[in-house]
């Protein structure tokens, strides 16, 4: 589909007066078109989202720019054009401006500006550029492009559309994304070929367009598409839903992420934050450490997307499994017994000091925490609390901006930290966790260890009495507690763990949608009695029987 | 004149929808509100000039206000990017 462009008449204006009226008549057909897209809003408020409105909004504050209306009159006045042909010309010239952005957001932005411009122009004439047409029931729209006010009021029979021009960041695109109509942007003139009446499949998740597909390929896709609708319908109505017991305790549902990519997950899956940043990925694939510069900028990316939500950063957790080729650790006979984690902060200061202020900067833009892993006394706490001190002082005389009040919490992932927990959590804001270490080290069982798999369980009443007792040390000394290990995402283990005081779950975003779900199912009176009943139990296989009885 | 400098702090920096709160935000004042970014000085009244800056995230740009009413306009844009930015 082909819209008529606005064409240029070359007419010039005669006198003072016919000026004057031309003014007149280009302010004129602005005040129309900010009443047409007033309207447009009015009706279609009910079935338009958020976002939909937010674009009308910033359509009129872009038809009452200023700017374009000072540069129209100038070419009106000085060059006697009429206000179709200025509006044309400054249009143009911005339009060219956005698209050689650098930013590919801003060149997107280009669409916006050609979109007011047609808007001002069919005002300014008789022409009609907008189509209004109705459609046949599950029509695909294959058109050069879509302008946002098109999308906006596009004909409910329209299921889809794919266009040669346009990105994904175009404001017609992020109406079909909350729309939830799948569109193809981009696609360039491979569109030519397809006719009225082709059945065409779009895949708006990989960005495909198939014409006339065979039989095959039609079922394959039926499939998907109810299998997308199905499992997003089932997420949506999850993410807005509060993760709130029946007898209303709050828990908060956290992710694990290691990216500021990973940030997207956490939200679409209904994360309130992230339980567990982990730093490694900041320090592979590299030949040298990154400087505090390039560290800093990791945490700001993140701490940008985080919507102001709580973002635990562990610190440096290297050795053990996790090597590094330009950091020579000596091979040990028990890497996990070894020089890893916070050992090897306390002992390279140096080190551990570029992290800290490389977290402490960041933290001005986003609500960011230090988690220090692999804790066994309270004094290596007191250490790392004086590096920290020092970190401070170092911004402070560089006058750089930071979080002076930043939290610090650690990790319980080692049974002495565990067992002494009561002393612990007198010199941190909050404990989180992590169930992976804690039980390999309490069950001194090697996970990698094939032969020893079985003995691996964290439903061990040994393991389950150390988490007992952490969360009820936390409660008396009144800090948060979390779990950030994978025992936090697995469904056998939530209404035990809620039935022991956990508030705070953190776990790879995807599952959260499953513990959200046993959450709101359920009261934590329910439970309490759960938690007491398997204290009392003596092994872990009629643990796991009596918890299955609660899932299923 | 008042004049104050702003880290950005929303991801995608200052795109269409913050634009569009923050020159409704200065239309309630009386004095001129200006943005500056490396030297380049724009009015907030117009969405395409703010545009053109291409403020990003973690960038850091001056406000500049002039008028009778300049003390509320100050605490007021400050709110906006101290706290409103963050959550648009």
């Amino acid at each position: 589909m082909k819209k008529a462009q606005p064409a240029l008449t070359g007419i010039l204006l005669e006198d003072e007066v016919s000026i004057a009226a031309e003014i007149e008549r280009f302010d004129d057909a602005i005040s129309k078109a900010i009443n047409e897209i007033e309207f447009i809003k009015q009706n279609t408020r009910l079935n338009l989202h958020k976002q939909g409105l937010e674009i009308l909004e910033t359509q009129i504050e872009f038809l009452s720019d200023p700017q374009i209306r000072e540069d129209v009159v100038e070419k009106i006045s000085s060059d006697k054009k009429n206000s179709n042909d200025a509006l044309i010309e400054i249009i143009t010239d911005m339009v060219t401006i956005f698209e050689n952005m650098d930013d590919g957001y801003m060149r997107a932005r280009s669409a916006d500006i050609q979109d007011i411009g047609n808007r001002i122009l069919k005002h300014l004439s008789i022409a009609d550029h907008t189509f209004t047409q109705q459609f046949d029931p599950d029509t695909i729209i294959i058109a050069e492009d879509i302008s946002p006010s098109d999308a906006i009021t596009m004909d409910k029979h329209v299921t889809g559309f794919a266009t040669q021009a346009g990105s994904k960041t175009s404001h017609a695109a992020i109406i079909a994304r909350a729309k939830g109509i799948p569109a193809v942007a981009g696609c360039g003139n491979g569109l030519d070929a397809i006719n009225n009446n082709d059945i065409v499949i779009l895949d708006g998740i990989n960005g495909l367009v198939f014409v006339n597909p065979d039989q095959q390929l039609i079922a394959d896709y039926m499939q998907k598409r109810e299998a997308y609708i199905e499992n997003g319908n089932r997420l949506k109505q999850l993410k807005e839903v509060e993760p709130i017991t029946i007898d209303g305790t709050k828990i908060t549902l956290l992710a694990n992420i290691s990216t500021a990519d990973d940030m997207e997950g956490v939200f679409d899956n209904g994360g309130e934050g992230v339980g567990l940043l982990r730093t490694e990925l900041l320090f592979m694939n590299r030949d040298s450490f990154p400087t505090e510069d390039e560290q800093f900028e990791f945490y700001k990316n993140i701490a940008l997307l985080s919507k102001n939500k709580p973002v635990i950063v562990r610190t440096i957790d290297i050795g053990g499994d996790k090597q590094l080729p330009y950091f020579n650790l000596p091979e040990e006979q028990n890497p996990f017994l070894g020089y890893r984690a916070i050992r090897i902060c306390l002992d390279r200061t140096d080190l551990f000091i570029t992290q800290l202020k490389a977290i402490l900067r960041a933290a001005v833009l986003g609500d960011l925490k230090i988690m220090l892993p692999m804790i066994s006394n309270v004094q290596e706490v007191r250490d790392a609390k004086n590096i920290l001190a020092l970190a401070k002082d170092e911004l402070l005389k560089e006058n750089a901006s930071f979080k002076p009040d930043i939290e610090l919490g650690i990790m319980i992932e080692i049974p002495s930290a565990a067992i002494t927990a009561d002393i612990l959590a007198k010199e941190v804001d909050f404990f989180s966790i992590g169930t992976n270490d804690l039980c390999q080290y309490t069950l001194a069982v090697d996970r990698m260890n094939e032969k020893i798999t079985h003995l691996y369980d964290p439903f061990n009443p040994g393991v389950l009495r150390l988490i007992n007792y952490v969360i009820e040390q936390a409660h008396k000394q009144k800090i948060p507690v979390g779990m950030c290990g994978e025992m936090a995402a697995d469904p056998l283990a939530t209404l035990l763990l809620l039935g022991m005081g956990l508030t705070d779950f953190s776990m790879g975003a995807v599952a959260i949608p499953v513990i959200k779900n046993i959450i709101i199912n359920n009261d934590l009176s329910t439970a309490r009695h759960i938690c007491k009943e398997v204290m009392t139990m003596d092994n872990s296989h009629s643990i796991i029987k009596y918890l299955q009885e609660f899932i299923s | 004149m008042i004049s104050k400098d702003y880290m950005i702090t929303s991801p995608q920096g200052i795109h269409a929808r913050p634009a569009t709160t923050l020159i409704r935000l200065t239309k309630n004042f009386n004095s001129t509100i200006s943005l500056k970014k490396n030297d380049k000085l724009v009015r907030l009244n117009s969405m395409l000039n703010i545009l053109s800056l291409v403020i990003k995230g973690g960038e850091t740009i001056s406000i500049i206000i002039e008028g009778d009413d300049e003390i509320i306009a100050a605490e007021a844009i400050d709110l906006f990017f101290t706290q409103q930015l963050k959550e648009i």
